[in-house]
């Protein structure tokens, strides 16, 4: 790149020895790798301030918490359906025929010391993963940041909210009890749906018929390399797309389509992120520890003849699950062939129909407007109606198939009928996304005539005289309120704590503090 | 990324700011006080993750390792999170957001670097491309071969047929044979053919569930007399929809519930579903009772049992 590194000049030895050993070491590395130049902008890397930018880093962080607590989880489980007698320290269980992924489950979570947190952990980052996932997506949908240039990220961004349902399924699916089984089960029954080739699908996939032995060691390997892998290398991509394209942000005082405006990585970001990084770290490991879920040994062993009453899924699952309860009993059976569209319509074709949705809107919106330049500069939702009624629209329609998966639990908790629970969600879940649509954007063009609509509002002060007049003035600015006052700098290389360059310490915006 | 390129849009230049640059200042209005509370956090972390080893140490119980580290983790977070966003210079600051997108003489010397070579060398020898194209597609066809068709064995009749035969007994889950004393009106057992443990997947295939209508003989529907002697009826249990064992029985009803998805199959009328999702009637078991009273099958299932699939006819 530059010979200039190995033949420094007088002034560079000076500024090196200045900065002591670290100086020398960071020398050493730029002779040989080239350090200086892409570290320093790295560091300056400006990174925008807005509570929505770190929906995407909780997702990011969650997945950190899976690979973490998950390598932990695998040296103790056993992805086997070979059958032995439970001897563990669980009583209601001893003596019974469990398969060997069931036993070590139970025995990771009752013998292993921190064997229960890490379980526990791992199936809330995964419930908080997706669900980080999801709403980031929502962010991202609803502020136009899917606009070129970053339809691939967004792409990318699709698939990975995919495998990571995938992913969980596959994963609460390893302990082999009576409600995953369950859920196995109508994995099977859901490939073998598929017309013409699903009975060689789900042999193919199961090893044979229903249940047979081999699924367990399968989803294992999935679960734990293939997908993962995938994953790992799709953040990564995301991640590397993010900082090429850099971010976008906001409209707001100074910031343009031509620039970023905001923190710098090292320190700010940085600190930021890694306190953050703790935060979700320590509240999952806070759920993990005071709220029960997934506990198995309750539910039992898996047996294919028995079932539990009440049997739902993870709620990522919950829209699906809630499609095959409200779905017509619809079947063609013609020429001697079937075609189980009960089954294949609302678990194989919806699903695909909702992503597809997702993965070509970017294209559809640029059909629709005709616009194809590069934006940095989010949309505010009001700002953009259709978008945003469309978006609600699909939200609301997810949302109810999520609310009939508990058509059951539901019709018992407000004493109605089960029927009449079925029928209002076969017709709400049409009828509400209709409605939801002119009432978003009823609510969006509204939105748009409130002046200041979505900034913060500065409090005022009511001041009473000595002659009892009142008068009001605006109230001192809160930490974050003036934070766009100043005009935005770029970073600068040294900070001079010693030398007084003149400010005057009384100008707007300089405090001088005792550091 | 060209070095050359960077440095024609930015010079290199070593800025220099004061403590005393407005840019610099902290947000907080008392930075000395927010840093005691920020102190006071981390310590509190601290605290909590000694907590952690200490409790490790006595082996305590599982919720304690959570409650300790958990805390200590939120509470140390969010102190290094106050701290850049309380302490450190406020800004904002700015950077440049440089055109990805080339110059017009980049891009044309790429597009015409990759349409020369591509169809200029490459295409030229079309028998080449030709060949070496079908060859790589044929490979692409042949090596999934074996990720797929190695992975388990064709279905066969495997999804057609039961264990059930002529003349199977009917036995409970721990193999005992059931007489037609043993169940009183109401009563519900999940039964299979004799024999079921010997097959791989026979439990899940074979599980049927009896039920005890009435005490005398009944007829579930037309074409089906003399299948259920004595009142005891038998379905297969694999739900038509999903295949999950329809294990519960409404009693005052006579309807058979799927807790899966809902559907409801009436029993005292061959098994049709009357709710739900699930498309076909349960197969019936047609029964006998042998002459020292058990209950046997009079034929195997005259359908596939389970969900539905392309073959099935």
């Amino acid at each position: 790149m530059t010979t200039t590194a190995s033949t420094p000049s007088s002034s560079k030895d000076a500024k090196t020895e200045s900065f002591g050993p670290v100086g020398k070491v960071l020398n050493e590395l730029d002779d040989r790798l080239g350090i200086a130049k892409g570290g320093r902008s790295l560091m300056d890397k400006i990174f925008p301030d807005h509570w929505s930018f770190m929906l995407g880093e909780i997702a990011l962080y969650s997945f950190v918490i899976l690979l973490a607590t998950g390598v932990f989880l695998t040296l103790f489980y056993v992805p086997s359906q070979t059958l032995v007698v439970y001897h563990g320290s669980y009583a209601p269980l001893r003596g019974q025929h469990v398969t060997q992924a069931f036993a070590s489950s139970v025995d990771l979570s009752f013998e292993v010391r921190c064997g229960m947190l890490m379980r526990q952990m791992h199936h809330w980052a995964c419930d908080i993963f997706v669900g980080a996932i999801v709403i980031h997506m929502a962010r991202v949908f609803f502020t136009g940041a899917f606009r070129k240039p970053r339809e691939l990220n967004y792409t990318i961004g699709v698939i990975l909210l995919i495998l990571a349902i995938g992913n969980g399924f596959v994963g609460y699916s390893l302990p082999d009890d009576l409600v995953s089984g369950t859920g196995i089960r109508i994995a099977f029954s859901i490939t073998e749906s598929v017309p013409l080739v699903g009975s060689y699908l789900a042999f193919f996939l199961f090893g044979g018929n229903f249940p047979g032995t081999d699924i367990i060691p399968r989803f294992f390997i999935i679960h734990v390399l293939i997908i993962p892998l995938i994953i790992l290398g799709l953040v990564s991509a995301h991640l590397f797309l993010l900082v090429r394209q850099k971010h976008t942000q906001f409209p707001g005082k100074g910031r343009t389509e031509k620039n970023v405006v905001g923190a710098p990585m090292i320190p700010v970001f940085a600190a930021k992120a890694t306190g953050f990084l703790f935060i979700v770290m320590g509240v999952t490991a806070l759920l993990g520890a005071l709220a029960q879920i997934n506990p198995i040994w309750l539910f039992g062993p898996y047996d294919a003849s028995r079932i539990s009453y009440a049997v739902q899924p993870d709620w990522y699952m919950g829209w699906l699950d809630g499609a095959l309860r409200i779905w017509p009993a619809w079947q063609l059976q013609a020429f001697g062939h079937n075609i189980p569209l009960e089954v294949f319509l609302p678990a194989a074709v919806l699903p695909g129909i909702v992503f597809g949705i997702c993965l070509a809107w970017p294209g559809i919106e640029r059909a629709v407007t005709k616009d194809n330049a590069s934006h940095n500069l989010l949309d505010f939702p009001r700002n953009r109606p259709r978008r945003t009624a469309a978006g609600a629209v699909m939200l609301s329609f997810l949302m109810m198939l999520f609310i009939a998966s508990s058509t059951d639990v539901l019709a018992n908790y407000f004493k109605i009928s089960l029927n009449v629970m079925l029928w209002a969600m076969r017709f709400l879940v049409i009828l509400i996304p209709i409605l939801a649509y002119p009432i978003t954007l009823r609510i969006c063009k509204e939105l748009q005539q409130v002046p200041e609509g979505g900034k913060r509002k500065r409090a005022n002060v009511v001041m009473r005289s000595a002659e009892g007049a009142y008068t009001t003035v605006p109230a001192e600015q809160r930490p974050g309120d003036g934070h766009h006052e100043l005009p935005a700098e770029p970073v600068p290389t040294f900070i001079d704590l010693d030398e007084d360059d003149g400010v005057d310490p009384t100008d707007e915006g300089v405090r001088r503090v005792d550091r | 990324m060209s070095s050359t390129h960077d440095e024609q849009r930015t010079p290199v230049a070593i800025t220099t700011a004061t403590a005393d640059d407005p840019h610099m200042q902290p947000l907080a209005r008392n930075p000395e006080r927010t840093e005691r509370i920020i102190a006071l956090m981390m310590l509190l972390g601290l605290v909590g993750f000694i907590g952690f080893g200490v409790a490790y140490w006595y082996n305590a119980d599982a919720w304690v390792y959570g409650a300790t580290i958990g805390t200590g983790a939120v509470l140390l977070g969010a102190g290094i999170t106050a701290w850049g966003k309380y302490l450190m210079p406020k800004g904002p600051f700015v950077e440049e957001r440089h055109d990805l997108a080339g110059t017009s003489e980049e891009r044309e010397a790429f597009d015409a670097a990759v349409v020369q070579r591509g169809g200029g060398i490459l295409g030229r020898r079309k028998l080449l491309l030709g060949t070496a194209g079908a060859g790589l597609g044929v490979f692409g066809v042949v090596s999934l071969f074996p990720l797929i068709r190695s992975l388990g064995p064709l279905p066969g009749k495997t999804l057609t047929e039961t264990d059930w035969k002529k003349g199977s007994y009917l036995v409970d889950q721990t193999g005992r044979p059931i007489k037609t004393s043993d169940i009183a009106v109401g009563g519900v057992v999940t039964v299979f053919p004799k024999g079921y443990q010997d097959t791989e997947n026979g439990q899940a295939v074979d599980q049927t569930i009896l039920i005890r209508l009435t005490t005398t003989d009944f007829t579930t529907r037309k074409g089906r007399e003399n299948w259920s002697p004595a009142g005891y009826v038998a379905y297969s249990k694999l739900c038509t929809h999903l295949g999950c064992p329809v294990g519960l029985y409404e009693q005052q009803l006579q309807l058979l519930v799927c807790p899966c998805h809902q559907s409801m199959f009436n029993v005292a009328d061959g098994g049709y579903p009357t709710f739900g999702p699930a498309p076909r009637p349960l197969p019936q078991l047609p029964l006998y009772v042998d002459g020292r009273g058990y209950l046997r099958a009079r034929a195997g299932f005259d359908q596939p049992v389970g969900p539905g699939y392309w073959e099935r006819s």
